[in-house]
């Protein structure tokens, strides 16, 4: 298959999470919609280290996969905190930081 | 062969993708976010990245995905409706929303597909040995780029002490709102009175309350 369809679907992937990060309002859902942008971002690169022949673009799907991880353990530690809080878990109730 | 592959788990992947947007159970959302990785990984094997797919499978679909069942399980996911159904804007929003998602779509299709690469519509490289295997990644890791392994690492450790900052039990089991609030008749009060309060919080007075 030529690289071509693979950046079709990493297109396709991305906005699909792009919309998710903006219809949805549990922040739950958005985590797993940044993820699926991230993974979209992480097709991308695998498939022009594929493309080059050089696998310096793995190297980076790897480094890019670290940092989600450290995103999704802050971000479900902080929907934790929310939770033991007792405020509702939807992004448009928090709205105190909101000018 | 390989085409016949692609396109399975291409449209599994894109149909996972639409399913963690549209269902309406968080718990649904991730076990659909599983299948999209899985078939990320089918993907990632046909460009020949293949410590990459079993990285993506073990940690990703394995771990990381086991801590959101973890969470929704603990937080109690609940239904919540597709869109804004009462929320600030409304319909009116949403649609707004999609219309800028289809442009940017768009946009990049054309960014990507009509973008002259001539090696776009080929191939790729051709195949070494070794390419995307263990040793050669790991080999990058530790010369090329090892700068980038070390922060990668550092990263995940104050994640880890983030996360569990964030996280942690503050106090005792007691109202939430009251916790770390002090009256002024505990500042005047001697330690070790005895009263209700000291006796049902099994705190001797004023020094564990500053505390």
């Amino acid at each position: 298959m030529a690289i071509g369809w693979y950046l079709g679907v990493s297109v396709i992937i991305f906005c699909i999470g792009l919309a998710g990060v903006l219809i949805r309002r549990n922040p739950l859902v958005i985590l797993l919609c940044l993820e699926l942008m991230l993974n979209a971002a992480n097709l991308a690169l695998i498939a022009f280290a594929r493309m080059h022949g050089n696998m310096d673009g793995q190297v980076f799907a790897i480094v890019v996969m670290v940092v989600a991880a450290c995103e999704v353990t802050v971000g479900l530690g902080m929907i934790v905190a929310i939770y033991r809080r007792r405020l509702p878990i939807d992004v448009d109730e928090l709205k105190a930081l909101n000018g | 062969m390989a085409p016949v592959f692609f396109f399975i788990c291409g449209i599994g992947a894109i149909g996972g993708a639409i399913g963690v947007v549209v269902l309406k159970h968080p718990l649904y959302s991730v076990l659909s976010l599983v299948f999209h990785l899985l078939c990320l990984a089918g993907l990632f094997l046909l460009l020949r990245a293949e410590f990459v797919a079993a990285a993506q499978v073990v940690v990703y679909a394995g771990a990381v995905m086991v801590l959101y069942v973890f969470v929704v399980a603990y937080v109690g996911g609940q239904a919540e409706p597709v869109g804004n159904a009462g929320g600030p804007g409304g319909p009116a929003v949403r649609a707004l929303t999609l219309g800028v998602v289809t442009l940017l779509l768009i946009e990049l299709l054309i960014a990507t597909l009509g973008s002259g690469l001539s090696a776009i519509g080929e191939e790729g490289a051709p195949y070494t040995a070794g390419f995307g295997s263990p040793a050669k990644l790991g080999e990058l890791f530790l010369t090329d780029f090892l700068l980038a392994f070390e922060v990668a690492s550092f990263l995940l450790l104050i994640a880890a002490v983030g996360a569990v900052v964030l996280a942690r039990r503050r106090g005792g089991v007691g109202d939430p709102d009251a916790e770390g609030r002090i009256s002024v008749a505990q500042l005047l009060s001697p330690e070790g009175l005895g009263t209700m309060a000291e006796s049902v919080s099994g705190r001797s007075g004023l020094k564990d309350e500053v505390r």
